[in-house]
C-alpha cells in the first residue's frame, strides 16, 4: 500500500502538475486506443507513418538541436537502413525483428563514418558536406539497378506482422520506446545520464566543454552513433511498412523535411519533432484526399511554415508551452500557468504582474 | 570531342560560378543560407519563356524585364520574411526551403510539369576543329566572364564594394563607422537575387526549363561554395569551375555518367574538405578554430 502512495506521489508530482507532460501522457494513450475506434487501414497507416516519421525527425535533433552538429543529410541513415534491411530481406530472408536491427547497425556504422568530417568541420560546413553523403549513394544506386533496383526500388519486402492491428502496435510501441530513450538521453536535468548536459555543452561552446575536460569528440560521435541508430530504426520499420525500398527516401527533401517539420515543431525538444510531424504529415494526407488539394497542398504546407516561423520562430511547441507552463523564478520547477504561488516553495510566480 | 568538353565544361562552370558567388555573397555578408537561390533562377528562366512565347515579347526586353522582376521578388522575399527573423540562422535556412518549394509549386501549377525549351537568342554554330559549338554557348561564356568581372570590379574599386567588404568581415564594427547595414543587407541580397537571375537569363536557352531544374544547380553551388571556401569569391569561381569540368568531364566519358556527375562532383567535394577543411581558398577566422 506504501508502494502505492509512493507511485501516486511521483506520477502526481511528476506528470499531473506539469501541462506538458500531461499532453504527452493523453497522445499516447490516445495513440495505443485508437484500433479500440477505429479500424480503417488508411488512419491507421497515416498514424503509424507519422510515427515512424516522428522518430525520423526526433533523431535529427538529437544530433543537430542539442549537440549543434548540423547535419543536412539526415535521409542517409534513413536510407542505408532501409535498403539494408529490404536487402537483407529479400537475398537472405530474414524476418524483420532481425533486419531493423542490422539495418540500424548499419546506420550506426554509416554515422560514424559521417562523423569524421565532423570532428573537422563545423556550422554550414558540416551542413553542406553532411547534405552531399546521400546524392552521393544514390548516385550509387541508380548505376547498379540489378542490385539495387534502380528508380523503382527494391519492392516485396515482407510486412512488418501478419495482420494489420500488430504491425500498428509494432510501430507505436517501439516509436514510444524510441523517444522515451532519446527524451532521457539528451534531458538536460536527468539524474541518470550525463550526456544531456554534455551535449547541451558542447552546442553552446565547444572550446569550454573541452576545457572542462569533456572529451568532445566521443560525445559528438557518441550523438552521430545514437541518431544514426534511432534515424535507422525508422528506416527499417518505414520499408518493411510500405514494403518497398525506394531511392526517394536518399533525396534532397527528404532531408529536409525533418528539419521542416522539427522546426515547425520546436528545434532541441525531442517532443517538438513529435509534435511537428503529427500535425504537418497527417494535414498532407488529408489535403491530398481532397479535389483542390491534391494540387494546392505544398503551396499549403510551404504557407503554414513560413507564417508559423515569422510568428513564432522558435516552433509551434515552445509556443503553446510558454502559455501552459510558468516556471519558479526562485527554484526553478515547472508549474501550471493557472496557479498565483509556486506548487513546491510557495514563491510568487509572476512578481511583475502585481 | 576535347573541344566540346572544353567549351561544355566552361559553360557549367561559368553558370555554377555565377550562382555560386551570388550564393556565397549573401551568406558572407548577411549569414543567410538561401536555399532559394537557385528558385530565382529559376523564376527568371519562365518569365523570359512566357513573356517570348506567349506575350511575343522581343527577347532583349524580356530578359531585362525578367531579370528586374526577379530581383524584386527576391527583395520583398527579404524584407518580408528574411529581414523579421535574421537572428534565428536555422529558421532562415527553413523559410528560404519553404520559400523554394512556394515557387516550385506556384510555377507547376501555372506552367506544368513537362520541361520545355527557349529558343536562343544567338542562332548559328562556328566550327572549332570539327566540333560544331553554337554562338549561344560562346555566349553564355562571355557573359558569365563579364557578369563575374563586373561583380570583382564593384566590390573592390567602388565605396559600395568597400561597405560589403566591412560587413562582411565585422557587422558591428561596419556599423559603429557609420555604414548602414540593414541597407547593406538588402542591396546584397538584391545583387545575388540578380545575379542568380542573369545566370537564368544565360542558360535558359542551353538548358531545359522545368519547375524542377532549381534543385540539381542547388546541390552543385552548395558544393561549389564549400569547395571553393565560404565567404571567398575567387574561391567560388574555381570550384565551380572544378566542379563544371567533372560533371561534362565524367558525363563524357563514363557511361551512365549522367546519374554518376552529380555523385562524383560531391564525392570530390567531401574528399578535399577532408584534407583542407576551410576549403581550396578559404581562410580559418580565429574563433572558429578548433
Amino acid at each position: 500500500m506504501s508502494y502505492f502512495y509512493l507511485w501516486y506521489g511521483w506520477f502526481k508530482g511528476g506528470i499531473l502538475a506539469i501541462p506538458g507532460r500531461v499532453i504527452a501522457l493523453c497522445f499516447f494513450i490516445c495513440l495505443l486506443s485508437v484500433p479500440l475506434f477505429t479500424q480503417d487501414p488508411y488512419y491507421l497507416r497515416i498514424i503509424a507513418l507519422a510515427a515512424i516519421f516522428s522518430l525520423f525527425a526526433a533523431s535529427w535533433d538529437v544530433l543537430s538541436g542539442f549537440t549543434g552538429q548540423l547535419n543536412l543529410g539526415h535521409a542517409l541513415f534513413f536510407g542505408v537502413a532501409g535498403y539494408t534491411a529490404g536487402l537483407l530481406n529479400i537475398y537472405l530472408d530474414m524476418p524483420p525483428w532481425v533486419t531493423i536491427p542490422c539495418g540500424a547497425v548499419a546506420a550506426v556504422f554509416v554515422g560514424l563514418m559521417a562523423g569524421i568530417p565532423a570532428l573537422r568541420l563545423r556550422g554550414f560546413y558540416l551542413g553542406l558536406v553532411t547534405l552531399s553523403f546521400p546524392l552521393i549513394l544514390s548516385g550509387l544506386l541508380f548505376v547498379f539497378p540489378e542490385f539495387t533496383g534502380g528508380e523503382l526500388g527494391i519492392s516485396g519486402i515482407k510486412k512488418l506482422s501478419s495482420s494489420r492491428i500488430m504491425s500498428y502496435y509494432i510501430v507505436v510501441m517501439l516509436f514510444t520506446v524510441s523517444i522515451f530513450i532519446m527524451w532521457k538521453f539528451t534531458d538536460a536535468k536527468s539524474k541518470m545520464f550525463r550526456t544531456g548536459v554534455i551535449l547541451h555543452a558542447i552546442r553552446e561552446d565547444e572550446i569550454t566543454a573541452r576545457v572542462s575536460g569533456i572529451s568532445t569528440t566521443k560525445y559528438k560521435m557518441l550523438a552521430f552513433g545514437m541518431s544514426g541508430f534511432f534515424a535507422g530504426i525508422a528506416g527499417g520499420l518505414y520499408v518493411h511498412f510500405m514494403r518497398i525500398a525506394a531511392p526517394s527516401t536518399l533525396d534532397l527533401f527528404f532531408s529536409f523535411q525533418a528539419i521542416l517539420w522539427t522546426i515547425f515543431g520546436g528545434i532541441t525538444t525531442i517532443y517538438g519533432a513529435v509534435v511537428g510531424v503529427f500535425i504537418l504529415f497527417p494535414l498532407l494526407e488529408i489535403l491530398a484526399c481532397t479535389e483542390w488539394g491534391g494540387h494546392l497542398r505544398f503551396i499549403i504546407l510551404a504557407l503554414i511554415l513560413i507564417l508559423t516561423l515569422l510568428f513564432m520562430p522558435e516552433g509551434i511547441t515552445v509556443w503553446v508551452l510558454d502559455r501552459l507552463e510558468v516556471k519558479c523564478p526562485r527554484c526553478k520547477i515547472v508549474n501550471v500557468f493557472t496557479r498565483k504561488k509556486c506548487r513546491a516553495c510557495r514563491a510568487v510566480l509572476r512578481p511583475e504582474e502585481k | 570531342m576535347l573541344v566540346n568538353i572544353l567549351i561544355n565544361g566552361l559553360v557549367a562552370g561559368g553558370t555554377y560560378a555565377v550562382l555560386a558567388v551570388g550564393f556565397s555573397l549573401i551568406f558572407g555578408v548577411a549569414k543567410i543560407l538561401n536555399m532559394a537561390h537557385t528558385a530565382f533562377y529559376m523564376i527568371t528562366a519562365f518569365f523570359i519563356l512566357y513573356a517570348t512565347t506567349t506575350l511575343s515579347i522581343p527577347l532583349p526586353v524580356a530578359i531585362l524585364a525578367a531579370i528586374i522582376v526577379t530581383t524584386i521578388i527576391g527583395i520583398i522575399s527579404y524584407k518580408l520574411l528574411f529581414d523579421r527573423i535574421k537572428q534565428h540562422e536555422t529558421a532562415v535556412m527553413i523559410i528560404s526551403v519553404a520559400l523554394a518549394m512556394l515557387f516550385q509549386e506556384v510555377l507547376l501549377l501555372t506552367f506544368g510539369g513537362h520541361y520545355r525549351g527557349i529558343p536562343p537568342f544567338a542562332k548559328g554554330f562556328v566550327d572549332i576543329s570539327g566540333s560544331r559549338i553554337s554562338y549561344q554557348h560562346l555566349f553564355a561564356i562571355g557573359t558569365s566572364g563579364l557578369i563575374l568581372l563586373g561583380l570583382w570590379l564593384l566590390l573592390s574599386k567602388t565605396r559600395l564594394g568597400n561597405a560589403i567588404r566591412a560587413v562582411a568581415q565585422d557587422r558591428e564594427v561596419a556599423n559603429l563607422m557609420g555604414i548602414n547595414v540593414n541597407r547593406i543587407f538588402m542591396i546584397v541580397m538584391a545583387i545575388s537575387v540578380s545575379l542568380a537571375g542573369l545566370a537564368g537569363a544565360v542558360v535558359a536557352p542551353i538548358y531545359m526549363v522545368g519547375p524542377l531544374m532549381w534543385i540539381q544547380p542547388l546541390t552543385i553551388i552548395l558544393a561549389a561554395v564549400v569547395l571553393g571556401g565560404l565567404g571567398s569569391i575567387g574561391g567560388c569561381v574555381a570550384g565551380a569551375l572544378i566542379l563544371g569540368y567533372t560533371e561534362t568531364i565524367v558525363t563524357f566519358l563514363v557511361p551512365g555518367g549522367a546519374f554518376l556527375s552529380g555523385a562524383v562532383s560531391l564525392s570530390i567535394m567531401v574528399l578535399v574538405l577532408l584534407i583542407r577543411p576551410e576549403g581550396l581558398f578559404g581562410v580559418i577566422f580565429e574563433e572558429e578554430r578548433l
